[in-house]
């Protein structure tokens, strides 16, 4: 985790305020889904505590406090009161190792008497050089707390929902984790920030020994990978259980599935695990498609050297450059995370059967086709 | 070592979690003695069934364990991606290609039996 103290203690603090963002981001996507939601369907949402109805979620805190610790006597009681737990966790692990902007490099100082540094701090939880394949498979450990939930509630409701849950977060994984394999042939690495620098610039491809570059697009993976985004886009609404795919706790058939024993901050907790996955999927759409932190066109050497000449001190530069390619990430992020709610107040609900049919012969063949054609013009081209 | 903030994340949120549970329980307040029908598990109008009675549909199992087969599969599929423009560059990528290509075929076979096998209908 670090050289010594101080790099340790900042990555600690650096990987609990990412977890803290995610959390704080919770209540305000959800004002954001009622109040989107009201607009989109021409109703009332919250607008009565406080301007714009924002201290709703102060008052939704609260009455989550003042609920009623309780657990139905059939329920596992281990199980019924860990899931709500591990909900949390795989949805943070994966979320820690997006990275949200550049490193940013601290210089040496001294401080106790002791000379420290220089750093270099990444900004993201932990670098891992495997970063998709340990997003994909930490995120997929949601599907068993699920099932913790809907086996240890011991009711039937929740059961169904967890069994549909999770029999469609794996069926989905296969289209999620086939989409990407052209993205990781474009780039060669499983490395989210090296996809990311592969990402800067504007559009530029080597075919046939000559090299083509159009000024005015930037080099995003979209654009070599259409059909990959939509499906990858697609299955990962099913992964976080949203609209159009949220059968898992279809209203009108489970009253809420896996978790409709819950109450309280034990149900919070689900929430937050399922907005998490709604996080992980628009940052990871934006770092494999839309050039994750990166501003389009403009390199990171650009952005530098544009604000080389309006600031005097490096260190300014550098955390300037820092500030401008956080905020890129999170337009890009704020963007999906509005689809995604976007989505859910326009789609109806599938049925199961369709779902599984979508998933196993529609997305599956073209996940496989996307794969091949890329190889295929890879091979071709180069 | 990314590791480390691996275990150390999961360990804090392991603690936060309980911490919160348990806080909660502290404000909301939690009853002993709860009548018969409040400790019945969810059910609408009608006497709640346990659990043990629901039958469950066998294509669930099925579902997991194509599951298994296929993502193994694609698992495969990740480090010949991976390598796939080194291999190219020094001069091996039609075998490379041929070979995934002959990969992928066995795949598409495994689809196609699965479905034709009806494995996939939902009724």
């Amino acid at each position: 985790m670090g050289k010594d103290l101080f790099e340790v203690v900042v990555n600690c603090v650096k990987l609990l305020a990412i977890f803290l963002f995610m959390v704080q981001a919770v209540p305000i996507l959800v004002w954001l889904e009622r109040r989107g939601s009201a607009f989109i369907q021409n109703r009332f949402g919250p607008n009565r505590v406080g301007p714009l109805g924002l201290m709703q979620l102060l008052a939704d805190a609260l009455k989550f406090l003042k609920k009623e610790d309780f657990a139905p006597e059939a329920a596992v009681r281990p199980l019924f009161y860990a899931a709500p737990v591990f909900a949390l966790i795989p949805a943070t692990l994966a979320y820690c190792a997006i990275p949200f902007s550049i490193p940013l490099s601290v210089e040496a100082f001294e401080l106790f008497g002791q000379s420290w540094g220089p750093y270099i701090f990444k900004m993201q939880g932990y670098e891992m050089n495997v970063g998709i394949v340990f997003i994909l498979g930490v995120s997929s450990l949601a599907a068993y707390t699920i099932m913790m939930a809907g086996w240890g509630s011991g009711s039937k409701f929740s059961l169904m929902g967890a069994l549909r849950a999770s029999a469609q977060i794996v069926s989905y994984e296969l289209a999620l984790g086939l989409s990407i394999v052209g993205v990781i042939m474009l780039y060669g690495t499983f490395n989210l920030t090296d996809m990311v620098m592969a990402q800067q610039g504007p559009l530029q491809f080597s075919a046939f020994g000559k090299v083509i570059q159009l000024g005015w697009l930037p080099n995003w993976g979209i654009f070599y990978q259409p059909l990959g985004f939509i499906l990858f886009f697609a299955a990962a609404f099913a992964e976080s259980n949203r609209l159009p795919f949220d059968l898992a706790e279809g209203e009108a058939e489970l009253v809420a599935g896996f978790h409709v024993e819950y109450g309280g901050f034990k149900m919070l907790m689900f929430f937050i695990g399922e907005y998490g996955h709604m996080l992980i999927a628009s940052g990871l759409v934006a770092t494999f498609f839309l050039g994750g932190y990166g501003i389009p066109i403009w390199t990171v050497a650009d952005v530098r050297a544009w604000l080389g000449t309006m600031f005097e001190s490096p260190q300014t530069v550098d955390l300037m450059t820092m500030l401008i390619h956080l905020v890129s990430y999170l337009t890009k992020l704020a963007i999906f995370l509005w689809i995604f709610i976007q989505v859910r107040w326009t789609l109806p609900r599938f049925r199961y059967d369709q779902l599984m049919e979508l998933g196993w012969k529609t997305m599956l063949p073209w996940a496989l086709g996307n794969t091949i054609v890329t190889a295929l013009v890879i091979y071709l081209v180069s | 070592m990314p590791i480390g903030g691996v275990i150390f994340l999961t360990i804090f949120i392991a603690v936060f979690g309980t911490a919160l549970i348990y806080l909660a329980r502290l404000t909301g307040g939690m009853r002993k003695n709860n009548s018969a029908v409040k400790k019945e598990v969810y059910e609408c109008g009608i006497p709640g069934q346990e659990k043990k009675d629901t039958k469950i549909s066998v294509k669930f199992y099925l579902t997991a364990i194509l599951f298994i087969l296929f993502d193994i599969e694609i698992i495969f599929m990740y480090p010949w991606a991976i390598t796939f423009k080194e291999f190219i560059s020094k001069g091996q990528g039609a075998f490379v290609f041929v070979s995934m290509m002959i990969f992928i075929a066995i795949f598409i076979f495994g689809l196609f039996w699965e479905i034709k096998s009806k494995a996939l209908e939902w009724d």
